[in-house]
């Protein structure tokens, strides 16, 4: 698979494209840029990276991937959730440039290629688990951050501490409200996102670890 | 789930799926930054850094020359504006500062970060005055206001309630402190605006609750027929009354387009919201409730006091609820008003019923505990036979059964009335009521239908859908008006190219699109049974408009109305509340998506469940700014918060609304929530908290006594 080069100082994805020069004035000096690789959905992109710039931001204005929100860019919403090797993170709060070699799911690339809904979008659908949908995709990929930390073992706030360490989490409504208490929804969806959640983990537990779900 | 409105005319009502759910959960619903153009800059305001006074110099040249930025804008070069209706849309236009954080300049740059670096680089230079921006109820500027918000006489009066009231057998004299509230969609307020000089035309992607009023207000600032602009507003991330006129994101942004001739995106910041984007305004109560012994009302006194900017008025109308309740023969509901140098609060969910029906429902709370009666029984005990201010009939009016219905599935009756009567260690349990109620608000509307030779149809509306599923519902009330199946009709809104709509506010949106809709497809139907065959190429259309008639003076009082539960435990050595389940029952005509509109009730719920325990900002007496001016520091609900949850409802057969028989559902899930859950902390605890949110530093002096 080739490599998409990118200016991320040119001003958007249709902004001129391979680095075209756009002028003195059109970013840093160079020596403010790096070529940082990402693989992001399955992709590799090598881009020109302004060193101030976010992932989020990346994503967004460079590889023209705005399913990835931007509620607060502070850290403080959830709504650009997305996955860094695996593990979600604010990508608000993620500059670019340290990433590279990273690999990066985004809600675009979370099911695949193909019409197939990730059981997460499908139950999200199913349970009508948002309004406005704007906190929604960072809410789906947290929470298949979620469900591998979870199984995992990694505990949390209200995790039994006599479980023993190391065994996968089960993810009942309070294990999933206090893990996806990182992403705001001013809608107020709460309720069915954690059935929503529920769904998809027991349909994904049930073909490997049976009774996880209670 | 089986399909829904597979068969004509039985949509109405069935919990179908949100068209535009795939997109959103995707991530390929574009919201207004997120629309690709080639050469798109982007911009970033400045915000005043005094509370008043005026700018005297601004120095763009180290902005200037931050690589990227393409422009400042200030008042000196920015493009003139014709005067606004609104006067917070007139920005850049002269060097006064209303208040902190109104935008003194705008750079414009490449990039996001360009755009930042510049912004850090502008110097301004003030001429500050003193201010003052400190609400009390004596203020020596405070006036009574003509009209409040939604053009409610700012005083009624009626009999005698201060003399009523000081005979009455029982009474109740309370003041509550309803502090400033902020909206905060999760989408900031964001507009992308690119004026083509070739063509003189304007195309504007923007998050607003009304593209219409968008189209019409840049038209009117910047002098270009409405005909030369497009105003978008596919996909909205929510608005909640912030949203529902523009904002000077959208005149920022276009008139940064014009001065550069590029697509230009500005998007708000979250610290610059709450100073420019409207709030709900602070309101100190008093409320004065005499009864008979046998818990009848003879004299009920709600008095707001409320402030406003100095750049318009606006009057939250917390006092109006009062109006609507109870019978009282006696009463009186007035507002006060002090404009004072604060950013200008504006609509926010509910506005006037939220903190209204807040104080009014916990007063009657402190009504029953003066009284030893049971606080439900007290609510029917008062039930109007007509609206209570203007003596008309209600078209229709299920409180009773909402409060009966919602106290068999909450299990009322096992509650033991006696405050503190529960404890689970260091846990104290606690049960509240509240009832709830929102006006019915219908504007008029345009509308086409189309038939296509393929025997689909298509609806055209410029409605908006910021989450509530108007695409949806109104297919489902095309579908229903054609006497055809759901998939067979299409809907297109979200443009100020189609039809003209009023905006999604004031729980009227789908009662509006809605009756414009069912009339354009109602003719529809009559121009397809006198034609033969099917549909010529282009199709057949009918249009509406429902000017004098969904606009006409109703002679019944329309309101929906409800009933909130909610348990609540309060722990007596953090000081920490937890709301355990709350429950809705509403009655609000006939419920047209099952599914949508029991998200809408409990969305709205939650947040009322943050009105209580959470949300509350500050004005800083000093700095004359918000204290809580972020999502770290003012506190939305989240997951871990938020209950077990159910809404019900009571279906309704009005036919005195509109050829759905809907009344809104949007605003009245807030509306009594946070005043049931503080009624349960104060059945847990036995004291009586007056000053939401019951934050845990509150809820441990009040224990302590
Ligand atoms: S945008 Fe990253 S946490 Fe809010
Ligand atoms: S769906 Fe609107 S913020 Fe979550």
């Amino acid at each position: 698979m080739g490599s998409d080069m990118h200016d991320s100082t040119s001003g958007g994805p249709s902004g001129g494209g391979g680095g075209a020069p756009r002028g003195a004035g059109a970013g840093p000096p160079p020596e403010h840029r790096s070529a940082t690789t990402l693989r992001v959905n399955g992709k590799p992109h090598t881009l020109l990276v302004d060193h101030r710039r976010v992932l989020l931001d990346v994503l967004r204005e460079d590889l023209d991937l705005t399913g990835s929100k931007k509620g607060c860019d502070h850290g403080q919403c959830g709504a650009c959730t997305v996955l860094v090797d695996g593990r979600r993170m604010n990508s608000c709060l993620l500059l670019a440039v340290s990433l590279d070699g990273s690999e990066i799911t985004t809600i675009e690339g979370l099911a695949g290629d193909g019409e197939e809904l990730h059981p997460l979008q499908r139950a999200f659908l199913d349970r009508d688990a948002f309004q406005c949908g704007y906190c929604t995709p960072g809410q789906i990929c947290s929470a298949a951050g979620a469900m591998s930390e979870a199984a995992a073992g990694h505990p949390s706030h209200v995790t039994d501490p006599a479980l023993p360490s190391g065994r996968p989490v089960p993810l009942d409504r309070a294990e999933i409200r206090e893990r996806l208490s990182g992403n705001l929804c001013r809608c107020g969806a709460y309720p069915r996102i954690v059935e929503a959640v529920r769904d998809a983990a027991g349909q994904d537990a049930a073909g490997r670890t049976e009774g996880v779900i209670r | 789930m089986a399909p829904t409105g597979t068969s004509p005319g039985t949509s109405l009502g069935t919990p179908a799926e949100r068209r535009e759910g795939r997109l959103k959960v995707t991530g390929a619903a574009r919201y207004a930054a997120e629309h690709p153009l080639p050469g798109r800059a982007h911009a970033r305001p400045v915000p005043a850094a005094i509370a008043r006074g005026r700018v005297t110099a601004v120095d763009a040249s180290a902005a200037l020359a931050v690589p990227g930025v393409l422009a400042v804008l200030t008042h000196d070069n920015a493009p003139r504006l014709a005067d606004p209706e609104d006067a917070t849309l007139a920005v850049l236009q002269d060097p006064h500062v209303p208040h902190r954080g109104w935008f003194v300049a705008l750079v414009v740059a490449e990039t996001l970060e360009a755009a930042r670096a510049g912004a850090a680089a502008v110097r301004v230079e003030y001429a500050e005055e003193a201010h003052d921006v400190t609400l009390t109820a004596d203020h020596p500027e405070a006036y009574e206001p003509e009209d409040a918000n939604a053009g409610q006489p700012g005083v009624r009066e009626h009999g005698h309630p201060a003399s009523a009231f000081d005979s009455a057998e029982v009474r109740v004299d309370v003041a509550y402190e309803v502090p400033p509230l902020h909206n905060h969609p999760m989408e900031p307020h964001t507009s992308t605006a690119h004026w083509d000089r070739e063509r003189d035309r304007l195309t504007v992607h923007t998050s607003s609750q009304g593209g219409t009023t968008v189209r019409d207000t840049l038209a009117a600032l910047f002098g270009l027929p409405e005909d030369r602009i497009t105003v978008v507003a596919d996909h909205v991330g929510g608005g909640f009354g912030s949203k529902g006129t523009p904002r000077p994101d959208v005149v920022l942004a276009t008139m940064a387009s014009r001065h550069t001739g590029r697509p230009v995106t500005v998007a708000l910041p979250r610290r610059f919201m709450p100073a420019v984007v409207g709030h709900r305004a602070p309101t100190l109560h008093r409320v004065r409730m005499g009864a008979t012994a046998d818990g009848r009302l003879t004299s009920l006194t709600h008095e707001v006091a409320t402030y406003t900017s100095r750049v318009k008025e606006f009057v939250e109308q917390a006092a109006v609820p009062a109006r609507v309740m109870y019978a009282a023969p006696h009463s009186r509901t007035a507002h006060r008003v002090v404009p004072l140098d604060v950013p200008t609060p504006s609509w926010m969910r509910a506005p006037g019923e939220a903190p209204g029906m807040y104080v009014l429902e916990s007063a009657v709370d402190e009504l029953a505990t003066e009284l030893g009666m049971d606080p439900v029984e007290l609510r029917i005990r008062n039930e109007p036979d007509r609206e209570p201010d203007t003596g008309k009939p209600f078209s229709s009016r299920h409180l009773v059964e909402c409060l009966r219905e919602g106290a068999r599935r909450f299990g009322w009756a096992r509650r033991d009335p006696r405050p503190g009567s529960r404890a689970e260690g260091p846990l104290l349990i606690g049960t509240g009521v509240a009832a709830a109620t929102y006006p019915v608000q219908v504007a008029a509307s345009t509308a086409e239908a189309r038939a296509l030779p393929d025997g689909s149809f298509v609806v055209r509306i410029n409605a908006t859908d910021i989450g509530t599923g108007a695409r949806t519902v109104l297919a489902q009330v095309a579908a229903d008006s054609l006497g055809v199946s759901l998939e067979r009709v299409r809907t297109e809104v979200g443009s100020s190219d189609l039809p003209s709509a009023p905006l999604a506010g004031g729980s009227s949106g789908t009662a509006s699109w809605g009756w414009a809709v069912h009339e354009a497809c109602v003719r529809l139907a009559a121009r397809l049974a006198d034609h033969a065959g099917p549909p010529p190429g282009t199709g057949l259309s009918a249009r509406a408009d429902t000017a004098g008639q969904a606009d006409a003076e109703s002679s019944y009082a329309r309101h929906a109305f409800g009933a909130h539960f909610a348990e609540a435990a309060v722990d007596t050595v953090t000081g920490e509340v937890r709301v355990r389940r709350m429950l809705g029952v509403f009655a609000a005509g006939r419920i047209l998506n099952a599914r949508t509109a029991r998200s809408q009730f409990i969305g709205g719920m939650i947040m009322g469940l943050g009105m209580a325990l959470t949300e509350g900002s500050t004005m800083d007496a000093a700095f004359g700014d918000f204290a809580e001016s972020d999502l770290a520091s003012y506190h939305v609900p989240v997951n871990a918060d938020v209950p077990e949850i159910e809404a019900h409802w009571i279906e309704e057969a009005d036919t005195h609304l509109n050829p759905m028989g809907s009344k809104g559902i949007g605003e009245i899930g807030i509306v009594g929530s946070a005043a049931a859950v503080g009624n349960a902390v104060h059945h847990a605890t036995g004291v009586r908290f007056r000053r939401p949110p019951l934050t845990p530093d509150k809820v441990l002096s009040g224990l302590a006594g």
